[in-house]
């Protein structure tokens, strides 16, 4: 699994325009409050191209915003965002580029209900993209094939199981053909059986060294896949480093407090 | 279901009221005249075409409205805050005026005739009294398209933004089409609450099914007359209503298991 990574090389448009040392995602004392409410309170973060990065922490410790900030779903209040080069906390902000580059999945799947789960796949393409319509079919039905799930292609979404669903969002955001994958807690609505085969499809991209996101409560799965673990509490990031140090050895009593709760 | 029974029981019984009527306008009528059903028959083509123009005028009131309703509620919802803040003052004053005041005001402040470039366009009153008619539907329209696009769950623009649909783009594509059936029950019970409403314009001297009611009660003035002509009148607007509100309730009803 490893080979593969270190042998596929980097998209040519983007290793020719950075080195490849740049980080493809760079948070800097990211700050955001709602209306009194601080939910980041300097937030330091930087993620390698291709790797996978787990976001663990309990709940309202600010997990779900920082990913939102990533993509300029939520604007920070102050802090630096660099993402792939594009500096999100800039109000002159194209949100639109960046987003063509940066995919992102929900915990409550929200597909559009009112198209077929091939329809999802190939709507942002053709209308955001302006894409080939045969094209995008194309590579929307070898996305369904990926995620197998073909037979459902022309199912609307309220006929497929939650982790049929979730599969199906995750193929609409690679129909984009992003760099960057944000998974904001896809697991948290699903069943065990469900739970594998999503993480499974995740596991699939992080090994065509998309570079992933997670926030999760799935430490099994952060434990197995994951390059880097990065602990959030009150807004901050506690602690962070490879997930055989996080699990094992962590520093902060946070941490340890933290996963001394959760079962694997 | 119960409240439709209930209402097709109210048809027949007005049915029966009206047949009551006719009989005992005939008892009382004096030797020598007409019978009341043959009268009413003669009257009934040119009140039919006065019931047309009725219909006329709440089908295109409903056009014009829920145009101008539609774009007056995506300006409610506008990120542009002096345009989100004018679209909400003009709907809840047209949602919250007499409709009759919103139709005098419209026949006395609309020219007799519109100059659109070299073409004179004549304004006819009934064409007035639509446009006044449309005022109202507009401001409830704009409300029925707001509650519809906020009643739907904010993931959906989340998730359509996180794919790089602009702002036009989401509401076309995703929110509008979503919402368009959760809209559909309240946007038909305004469209019965119109047609009801359309007698209104009868008394700006618009020649539809009322004012001609009025007409013929005159031109026989036979007192006899009176019963049964209004409740044939009000039948004709429940047989006409009515199978709009049994399809209503038949949608709300499939939608609020889907929703």
């Amino acid at each position: 699994m490893l080979d593969t990574i270190a042998e596929r090389p980097a998209p040519a448009a983007v290793a020719s325009a950075r080195p490849a040392a740049a980080p493809a995602v760079m948070l800097a004392n990211v700050r955001k409050s709602f209306g009194s409410t601080r939910v980041l309170n300097g937030v330091t973060l930087s993620v390698k191209r291709g790797d996978v990065t787990c976001v663990i922490g309990p709940s309202g410790s600010g997990k779900s915003t920082l990913l939102r900030c990533i993509n300029a779903l939520t604007p920070v209040d102050s802090g630096t965002v660099v993402v792939e080069g594009i500096a999100v906390h800039d109000p002159a902000l194209d949100k639109l580029a960046l987003r063509r580059r940066v995919g992102m999945v929900f915990q409550q799947y929200n597909l559009f209900p009112h198209k077929t789960a091939l329809e999802n796949v190939m709507m942002a393409p053709i209308h955001v993209l302006q894409e080939d319509r045969e094209e995008v079919e194309a590579r929307a039905v070898a996305l369904l094939t990926k995620i197998r799930l073909l037979d459902k292609a022309h199912c609307y979404p309220g006929a497929l199981s939650g982790g049929q669903q979730q599969r199906v969002a995750i193929a609409r955001s690679l129909a984009m053909r992003p760099t960057i994958m944000l998974f904001d807690e896809v697991t948290a609505a699903l069943d065990p059986v469900m739970v594998k085969e999503v993480l499974s499809t995740i596991r699939d991209l992080a090994e065509e060294g998309i570079t992933c996101i997670l926030v999760t409560h799935e430490m099994g799965f952060a434990r197995e896949v994951a390059d880097q673990v990065c602990f959030t509490d009150h807004g901050i990031v506690v602690e962070e480093g490879p997930p055989e140090m996080i699990f094992t050895q962590p520093e902060d009593p946070r941490t340890r407090d933290f996963l001394g709760h959760v079962t694997f | 279901m119960n409240a439709l029974r209930v209402s097709g029981r109210f048809g027949a019984g007005m049915m029966g009221l009206l047949l009551a009527s006719v009989l005992f306008g005939e008892v009382q009528a004096a030797d020598g005249s007409a019978s009341l059903l043959a009268t009413m028959w003669k009257w009934a083509p040119l009140i039919g075409q006065g019931f047309l123009l009725n219909i006329l005028i709440s089908v295109v009131a409903m056009t014009l409205g829920t145009i101008a309703g539609l774009g007056l509620g995506l300006g409610q919802m506008s990120p542009i805050w002096p345009l989100r803040h004018a679209a909400q003052i003009v709907t809840q004053f047209f949602r919250n005026a007499p409709w009759l005041v919103l139709l005098f005001y419209c026949i006395l402040l609309l020219p007799y005739e519109m100059r659109l470039g070299g073409l004179v366009v004549a304004m006819p009153a009934w064409i007035k009294a639509t446009v006044g008619l449309a005022l109202p539907v507009m401001g409830n329209v704009s409300e029925i398209v707001r509650g519809g696009v906020q009643a739907l769950p904010p993931a959906q623009w989340d998730s359509a933004e996180a794919l790089a649909f602009n702002r036009r783009q989401t509401l076309w594509m995703v929110i509008l089409p979503q919402a368009i059936k959760p809209m559909l029950p309240p946007w038909m019970n305004l469209y019965a609450v119109l047609i009801m409403a359309t007698p209104l314009v009868s008394v700006v001297g618009v020649e539809e099914a009322m004012t001609l009611t009025r007409f013929a009660l005159s031109a026989e003035n036979r007192s006899e007359l009176l019963l049964p002509m209004y409740l044939a009148l009000l039948i004709a607007f429940f047989a006409y209503c009515y199978p709009i509100a049994r399809w209503t309730a038949r949608l709300e009803r499939r939608f609020a298991v889907k929703l």
